[in-house]
């Protein structure tokens, strides 16, 4: 268990979070300069915060109201930096053995160890060669071997995909997701892709502008609501529940209601999560008739906020809070306000392939 | 080209002053740049202008601050002779001289190249439990040997010319602070000398250009093992 509680001021920019992560991977979700990396650094020990309070397990690594500050070579972290950052001076297998130099008690299994990290990161047949000779994509893997070796208690990943190609990311992601299944090691994982978040993260925290943009609801493991500006949208966990073959459609449920998606070929019971993109729904107060959109979740209005050109309505389903942009325009027309009954439409193929994801 | 045995005493005693010069200072020399490149502390404009001062300073003044100081009757004279050390008229103060004047090259090749050492690294390095001083001995040091040995060849080469501060510190006696350098100098005082000091003026050239290749050729070698991209 993570706790972590940041207040910094630096120039214009103030840092201002509160928030705790269990096992899995905890998404820190945001656009660039929402003060992701700062976090993780801080949580590292690679930086100070002005007032901060950080505490893993039993053990408090950073308390400014006491002075207290574990150096960060104290404290058991494996950190995947965005550029790789391997040491270009040794080889591959001396990059993945350099941790095991300062854990005595690594170094009687070492050997088996890094065959076996090198074997699930696919990185064997690089051992003998240097850093400035690998690709991006291979680069990327040997640091998160590297950050393995090092046995840490808490693994800290900061956009460890973006300076990547898709290619790339689509084979590096399946490793990721056995590093967070198999290794069992609770991850931090900086990132404002949308795509990897929804695939990888077991919570996300969602930042804007160096604060915690919302809250997930209790109980719900998901914060549904993503803030990210061009892909501002909601998070539905859902289980399959059949496939309409003749449709082209699968359906799910999720607390919210009834999901029609485009078919995926994964079996009856399988945990899916869906994002559904903002400005791809529809509000209707009314029984609309006629209309060729699938999906129809009933709610109630939560909460209205302005953004320049549109209105973002939160809509309450079933206890899911589903975002939905609007003009105001619309919103005058439909006459929105807080409590009123609407229901929420989307078609099935608003929802892009590629967010669909199984659930950890 | 026929060298007489008072000038393969003098081509030894430069080699033995420079090469011992530079294995002392390099030390010293290796701490104040990590200081200089990766510190920051009162005083350090301070610090940085005082290892560049036998740069500008005069020669002989340089000299003449080492016998106040070194010196039998120096600041630190006697106490050092207490502990067995003297510096004044023996090779040791040919030594010490030669470090001092090289002492500000050597540095600045190695605080150059200990900040283009990338600070990611380092902190890299730190995220994977070394503690600092293992992160400066496995990363930060190893990445800085081409400026390590760039420092070292030419505080060497500076070390081998040294004339100024040499002799006005520990003078000119043939066999013990007697360099290349001074007994070029003996040579051009003495009549019918011109013929001797050209030769050791070709000595001093090839040694200089030999030191200069040699480090041309190391500074490849450890960049090709740093992995560093060619200049």
């Amino acid at each position: 268990m993570l706790e972590v509680r940041i207040r910094d001021r630096r120039g214009d920019f103030t840092l201002d979070v509160d928030f705790s992560a269990g096992s899995g991977l905890t998404a820190l979700f945001g656009p660039s300069g929402s003060g992701k990396t700062s976090i993780i650094e801080i949580v590292a020990g690679l930086a100070r915060p002005q007032e901060g309070f950080v505490r893993f397990g039993d053990t408090v690594w950073t308390d400014t109201s006491a002075g207290l500050h574990r150096p960060a070579h104290t404290r058991r972290i494996g950190y995947v930096f965005q550029e790789g950052r391997l040491f270009p001076h040794l080889t591959i297998a001396e990059n993945l053995d350099y941790a095991t130099r300062f854990l005595p008690e690594a170094r009687r299994d070492h050997l088996e160890n890094r065959a076996r990290i090198a074997a699930l990161l696919k990185i064997t047949p690089l051992l003998a060669r240097r850093p400035a000779t690998l690709s991006g994509g291979e680069k990327q893997r040997v640091a998160l071997g590297r950050a393995l070796m090092a046995r840490p208690r808490l693994l800290l990943m900061d956009e460890p995909l973006s300076a990547l190609d898709q290619a790339i990311k689509a084979e590096i992601l399946p490793d990721l997701e056995r590093i967070r299944d198999v290794e069992g090691i609770p991850i931090l994982y900086v990132s404002h892709s949308v795509a990897e978040i929804a695939r990888l993260a077991t919570r996300v925290i969602t930042l804007d502008r160096g604060r915690i943009a919302g809250r997930a609801p209790a109980g719900l493991d998901v914060q549904p609501v993503i803030a990210d500006g061009e892909a501002l949208g909601t998070f539905l966990s859902a289980t399959v529940t059949g496939t309409l073959a003749d449709d082209g459609l699968t359906v799910a449920q999720s607390v919210a209601g009834t999901l029609y998606l485009r078919q995926v070929d994964v079996p009856p019971g399988t945990a899916l999560r869906v994002h559904i993109p903002a400005t791809e729904i529809i509000l209707a107060t009314g029984r609309s008739e006629g209309l060729s959109t699938l999906n129809r979740l009933s709610g109630r209005v939560a909460a209205l906020t302005e953004r320049e050109t549109a209105i973002d309505v939160t809509v309450d389903c079933s206890g899911i809070p589903v975002l939905a942009s609007v003009t105001r325009r619309s919103a005058r027309a439909l006459a929105l306000e807080e409590g009123k009954a609407v229901d929420v439409l989307f078609k099935a193929l608003a929802i892009a392939p590629e967010s669909l994801y199984r659930e950890a | 080209m026929d060298l007489t045995s008072e000038d393969w005493v003098a081509i030894t005693l430069s080699l033995k002053v420079a090469g011992v010069a530079v294995l002392f200072s390099l030390p010293p020399g290796i701490a104040i740049a990590w200081l200089l490149a990766r510190r920051s502390f009162p005083g350090k404009t301070l610090l940085n202008g005082l290892v560049h001062l036998p740069l500008i300073l005069p020669p002989v003044v340089t000299g003449y601050l080492l016998l106040v100081t070194f010196g039998r009757k120096g600041a630190l004279g006697p106490f050092l002779e207490s502990l067995g050390l003297v510096f004044s008229f023996r090779w040791t103060g040919a030594a010490l001289a030669a470090g001092i004047m090289g002492f500000p090259l050597m540095v600045r090749a190695i605080r150059l190249s200990m900040e283009a050492v990338d600070r990611k690294l380092e902190a890299a390095a730190t995220s994977l439990g070394a503690p600092p001083a293992s992160v400066f001995l496995t990363v930060t040091l190893p990445l800085s040997l081409p400026g390590i040995v760039a420092g070292a060849i030419l505080a060497f080469a500076k070390a081998l010319g040294e004339f100024g501060a040499t002799i006005t510190f520990v003078s000119n006696i043939p066999g013990e602070t007697q360099t290349i350098a001074a007994l070029i100098y003996s040579y051009t005082q003495v009549p019918e000398g011109d013929a001797a000091a050209l030769r050791l003026t070709v000595v001093s050239i090839l040694l200089s250009l030999f030191a200069l290749a040699a480090s041309e050729w190391l500074a490849r070698r450890v960049g090709d093992r740093a992995g560093a991209p060619h200049a």
